[in-house]
């Protein structure tokens, strides 16, 4: 006798919980065949708002871990998405038609790139700053600080392109974390299975819960708001090939956004995507009252 | 030598007889007693806990959207007492709150002034000589005037544990002054222990205390702090002993308790002012305060009024909104509708 299979409903992952949607829509995923595989909530503009307060709130408490407690927290993750390798293996072959082999590849990737970025975390700050030379009894120190809340449009596996919603969602989070930067991310919005998958990791995980935000829906639809949004810091339009960008660019200068500008396909590890979310800051500090 | 502390032990044996309040006598007649006062508060009817709570929760819901939400984030502002009450206070902390009371928003300037800035006693010199010419009534003839009234905390605040002589003290000293309105607190220990008199006596000989020279009365409003009342029927009794001595308005909270001002208590002293309006024509004000820090709140207490009282109660002479944060709430809401985007923390003044 068979089994009904019992299709999961995903939902968002906003401020550590899981809420469905304010506007109570949904949006079906399919397999690359287009079979129905499960539904996703499908995020609006109000969500958004609630993110990106939910990652205010949490900021200054990430930015003020010291910088290896961050880098621990962070390779816990990886640890975590280890432990859950076949379930994302799964996902990624039955929503993005991939076999099983390349499927192994991009979490095994994506788990490398968390890793990577880890590491990160109590060093890019020596790499990044600087002593700098002044003419005075003067220590003078640049250091990078984190910008603030990111909102992030991860890659998006659009039609006719190879989609890696799991690398792609990963190469974008992690270098914003790494500083201490809060982040509310649309995922791939026809491949979002991993990124629920990968809020559900976090929410196991150390991480306190607003500092990773996800979004399901289109980015179309909500990284407008986004862009506009006064309380948000910085936006990476990684995934916003297929949007009006430079609307977008033109409504994040408005509140004087970094802006991170599209890029096809997955981007690579680079310290630059660290520093891309930092602001500099220098010091004068006497040298001693010697 | 007399011990002031005789007349309130004696109070709960012997009949005695109260200052004969304006509205007291006209309510309860000529022989007015701690006896009549206490016959009169034991005899209201008792309240249905349950249908308060639900009354309030269906006033909570309504959806307030676009030109009626616009109209309502600048109606809130008019009706705000900006408040700040610590033990930290300077005059510099009274300088920048009467600043942002006159320009909330300095990025748009279409932002009204609130309605008074609230303050201890002994910053009342600060408070008006900050705000100079814009010190005054904040309802003109026509609408509102763009002046800015103050108000004191008295009497103790905010636990009212001082001999009636320090309260009215510290009540004259801060009508002398120029404080405009008086919050004062009632004696909640002497309310509970059921000493009705002589909390009915110290609202009267506050009353005068807001006195001036002129023969003109500070604002009085009574602070119930409904927090310690512990149950409805004594808010509904509190209401009614205060606007019987001579309350001007009646205060939920000083701010400092929790709970502070709830939906359901609010309604209820809203329903005590609809009746008193009813028996006598009189308007008094009511003002919650403590707790109220976003918009969403605040619209759903303009909906409570409006339909408890009815909207010409939505004025600075009948109701206030005692709050500090609120105020930036409400801006970066104001922000969001002229704008179309979503405002930030950064784009409003700390305080």
């Amino acid at each position: 006798m068979s089994r009904l299979t019992v299709p999961k409903t995903y939902k968002l992952y906003i401020g550590g919980k899981f809420p469905r949607s304010e506007s109570g829509r949904t949006y079906e995923i399919t397999t690359a065949k287009g079979v129905f595989l499960a539904n996703a909530s499908q995020a609006s503009r109000k969500d958004a708002r609630d993110a990106v307060v939910a990652a205010r709130g949490a900021q200054s408490g990430w930015a003020d871990a010291t910088a290896y407690n961050r880098g621990q927290v962070l390779y816990r993750i990886a640890e975590l998405l280890e432990g859950r390798h076949a379930q994302f293996v799964d996902e990624l072959v039955s929503s993005e038609g991939i076999t099983a082999a390349a499927a192994r590849d991009q979490v095994d990737d994506a788990i490398d790139t968390w890793v990577w970025y880890a590491g990160w975390a109590d060093k890019f700050v020596q790499v990044a700053g600087s002593g700098n030379p002044v003419s005075g009894p003067y220590f003078n120190l640049s250091v990078p600080e984190p910008t603030g809340v990111v909102a992030i449009v991860a890659p998006q596996g659009v039609a006719g392109s190879k989609p890696s919603s799991l690398l792609g969602l990963v190469s974008v989070l992690a270098p914003a974390l790494v500083a201490g930067n809060t982040v509310v991310v649309i995922a791939d919005q026809a491949h979002p299975l991993s990124a629920i998958s990968l809020a559900e990791v976090l929410s196991t995980s150390d991480v306190p819960g607003g500092v990773v935000n996800i979004l399901t829906g289109s980015p179309a639809e909500i990284a407008p708001w986004l862009a506009a949004h006064a309380d948000v810091n910085a936006i990476d339009l990684t995934g916003a090939d297929a949007l009006d960008w430079v609307d977008l660019q033109i409504a994040a200068a408005d509140t004087l956004k970094r802006v991170v500008e599209p890029e096809p396909g997955v981007p690579a590890r680079s310290l630059d995507r660290i520093l891309a979310f930092t602001e500099t800051k220098t010091v004068w500090h006497t040298k001693a009252l010697i | 030598m007399e011990s002031p502390a005789s007349s309130s032990t004696a109070q709960s044996t012997v009949p005695v007889t109260l200052a004969p309040a304006e509205r007291a006598v006209r309510m309860l007649g000529g022989d007015l007693t701690e006896r009549s006062l206490r016959l009169h508060l034991e005899g209201l009817s008792g309240v249905d806990a349950v249908g308060l709570e639900q009354r309030a929760a269906s006033l909570g819901t309504r959806s307030i959207k676009t030109t009626s939400k616009a109209w309502a984030l600048d109606k809130i502002i008019e009706l705000i007492d900006l408040t700040t009450l610590e033990g930290a206070d300077t005059a510099g902390k009274v300088r920048s709150l009467v600043a942002k009371a006159l320009t909330p928003d300095p990025s748009d300037l279409t932002a009204p002034r609130v309605a008074a800035v609230c303050v201890y006693g002994d910053m009342v010199p600060d408070a008006v000589a900050a705000l100079g010419a814009a010190h005054g009534d904040p309802v003109g003839v026509n609408g509102p005037s763009g002046m800015v009234s103050v108000a004191a905390v008295a009497t103790a605040f905010p636990s009212g544990r001082a001999s009636l002589r320090v309260k009215l003290a510290d009540t004259a000293d801060a009508v002398f002054n120029g404080a405009d309105e008086i919050d004062m607190v009632i004696d909640r220990g002497a309310f509970l222990a059921g000493h009705y008199g002589q909390v009915f006596e110290q609202i009267v000989a506050v009353k005068e205390a807001c006195r001036r020279d002129d023969g003109s009365y500070a604002h009085l409003k009574v602070i119930l702090e409904t927090g310690e009342l512990t149950t409805y029927d004594n808010v509904r009794r509190a209401s009614w002993l205060a606007i019987l001595a001579g309350g001007d308005f009646i205060k939920t909270s000083t701010g400092k308790v929790a709970p502070a001002a709830t939906l359901p208590v609010t309604l209820l002293m809203l329903e005590v002012v609809r009746d008193w309006f009813r028996l006598t024509g009189e308007r008094i004000g009511v003002k919650p305060a403590g707790g109220i820090r976003t918009s969403k709140d605040a619209i759903k207490y303009l909906v409570t009024v409006a339909e408890t009282v009815g909207e010409q109660w939505l004025q600075p002479h009948l109701f206030r909104f005692g709050a500090s944060s609120l105020l930036n709430d409400v801006l970066l809401q104001r922000q969001k509708l002229t704008t179309g985007r979503y405002s930030g923390a950064d784009y409003v003044t700390i305080d």
